[in-house]
């Protein structure tokens, strides 16, 4: 039941990781940027609502109804201006630039809020659990992240497929300039298409914020790897397969952290590599037909 | 150019592929209604034309005007709100996306006009039961008609169609080019790219002929002898501003 449980917690777990993921893998699948500043913009979400929490007296479960629109809002400007500018200029360039961002944020973070570590207060909901038998315990919070998670992707999912801006958003995907000869403005589309991403970040960084404490250089050290690693494993390019992937390490890492509590990273990783190894192309990546 | 009231007008354009001139100073002027047809070899400058019109490729002097306004640094989206719409070469539909959706990326900034999905539909009617294919499980000729559909829903003034027949049977191309009096009857003027000549013979109101970068011919066919315009597309006769061989390569 104990290896039940790990599993179970693992796959709670997963739903947070692949929330992390879904960002990444839409600004790779769209505009092929990888956004080396996707951790540390999930820790500055954590840290922005600390502010609005400060500020409004909101409770800090609520921050995500103004922390995800900011969030929006900069992505798209963040697209528009900073990394526009590289893709203009080459794909290599935008890594550069992403990892410039990433040291700023970091050290900015350092600079002005400590390096001290913090949490977003949600009281007793942070331990509220409830049991099933005597070994099985799931926390509401981290039930609510898991379905929160799902209930994202479901969103994305549903708006890449069925709306007109989702539709573009694939279309320059697969064919930038044919997109232009429709009339589609790319950058503009690239713009939502980033919108979207920080704001799935956002979501993720609140969910890690309750979920446990953060510091200015978590972002880089686990969550950007997290990330990475949920997105390898699953498989670019399906948000399920970001969901399979998130899972599938949450819980590897919670079975090895079953085996020995310093082994849960370590377990993620090797898993990864593994994957990596036997099924380069993801877990539930199909050959592309095109 | 005499055509005062082309519907488009291109003025001495010049492109560059980096170092190498792909056109050099080629005007022409198409007025509403027609069907005008770029004819010339392989790396003629044809496509590059096209493009250029199109705004995916940047010239490096002369203008392009439409119904008399300069469009020579409008962005290709922009041109297409405009009114030219291009069917590139090759099709480039969005292979991942269905054939329904391809049609409704084509009409997400259209302008007003006779075309939908369900006009193409009534134009192709093998589409609508096939619509939630994704465009890569269609055959090549399937493929050209999607593209012509998804070029279509734009309601375009001017439509550029480039190399139509490229890697199709030549009784897909029949019926291909048979479309081509419904789309003048819904107000559509055509410029097409063509390395068949008989193919653009029997279509055209006008031909161009290009002769790497240059214009070497141009006129209704009916007042063009099979000589003349041989001559013309292999460079036996004198281009005016005389051969210069620099504008060789592939288009």
């Amino acid at each position: 039941m104990i290896w039940v449980n790990a599993v179970l917690q693992g796959v709670l777990l997963g739903g947070l990781y692949a929330l992390f993921a879904c960002g990444l893998s839409l600004m790779f699948g769209v505009m092929k940027v990888i956004n080396l500043a996707h951790g540390d913009l999930a820790v500055v979400a954590a840290y922005t609502a600390l502010g609005v929490v400060a500020v409004t007296h909101l409770p800090a479960v609520w921050s995500f109804v103004l922390v995800v629109p900011i969030f929006a809002a900069l992505g798209y400007v963040v697209q528009r201006t900073l990394i526009q500018a590289a893709l203009n200029r080459s794909v290599l360039t935008t890594l550069l630039v992403t990892f410039g961002l990433s040291v700023v944020i970091e050290n900015s973070l350092l600079q002005f809020l400590s390096a001290n570590s913090h949490s977003l207060n949600i009281g007793s909901l942070v331990s509220d659990s409830f049991s099933i038998g005597s070994q099985i315990t799931i926390a509401y919070l981290d039930l609510a992240i898991f379905v929160i998670a799902v209930a994202v992707l479901l969103g994305l999912q549903h708006f890449l497929s069925a709306t007109k801006h989702g539709r573009l958003i694939r279309a320059v995907a697969d064919d930038r300039e044919a997109a232009q000869l429709a009339g589609a403005d790319y950058r503009h589309i690239f713009g939502i298409a980033a919108a979207i991403a920080f704001a799935t970040v956002a979501f993720a960084g609140l969910a890690f914020g309750m979920y446990s404490s953060f510091d200015p250089t978590i972002g880089t050290d686990q969550l950007l790897l997290f990330a990475f690693e949920a997105v390898v494993i699953g498989g670019l390019g399906s948000l399920w397969g970001t969901l399979v992937g998130g899972i599938m390490l949450g819980v590897v890492q919670q079975v090895g952290a079953q085996v020995s509590s310093t082994d849960q990273i370590l377990a993620g990783q090797l898993f990864f590599l593994l994957v990596l190894v036997i099924r380069p192309q993801g877990i539930t990546s199909r050959r592309r037909t095109a | 150019m005499s055509e005062t009231s082309a519907l488009l007008e291109v003025r001495d354009l010049t492109v560059h592929h980096g170092q190498l001139r792909a056109l050099h100073e080629v005007s022409l002027g198409v007025s509403a209604g027609e069907v005008y047809a770029m004819i010339g070899a392989n790396g003629a400058g044809k496509s590059t034309l096209l493009r250029a019109i199109a705004g995916l490729d940047q010239p490096t002097s002369g203008s392009i005007l439409l119904d008399g306004a300069d469009v020579t640094r409008m962005r290709p989206e922009r041109r297409v709100a405009a009114g030219i719409v291009m069917v590139p070469e090759g099709r480039r539909l969005f292979p991942s996306l269905t054939l329904e959706e391809n049609l409704l990326v084509g009409s997400a900034y259209a302008r007003p006009g006779p075309w939908n999905p369900g006009r193409v539909y009534e134009l192709f009617d093998w589409m609508a039961q096939r619509r939630t294919q994704r465009a890569a499980q269609l055959s090549g000729g399937e493929q050209q008609a999607v593209a012509i559909g998804r070029a279509l829903v734009a309601n375009p003034r001017v439509l550029l169609l480039d190399e139509l027949s490229l890697g199709l049977a030549p009784v897909v191309v029949r019926r291909i080019y048979s479309l081509l009096p419904d789309l003048l009857a819904s107000g559509v003027t055509i410029l097409l790219v063509e390395q068949d000549v008989s193919q653009a013979l029997r279509v055209a109101t006008r031909i161009h002929c290009l002769l790497e970068g240059r214009t070497t011919l141009e006129g209704p066919p009916g007042e063009l002898t099979a000589g003349r315009i041989e001559d013309a597309y292999f460079g036996l006769a004198k281009p005016a501003g005389g051969p210069s061989g620099s504008a060789g390569g592939y288009a």
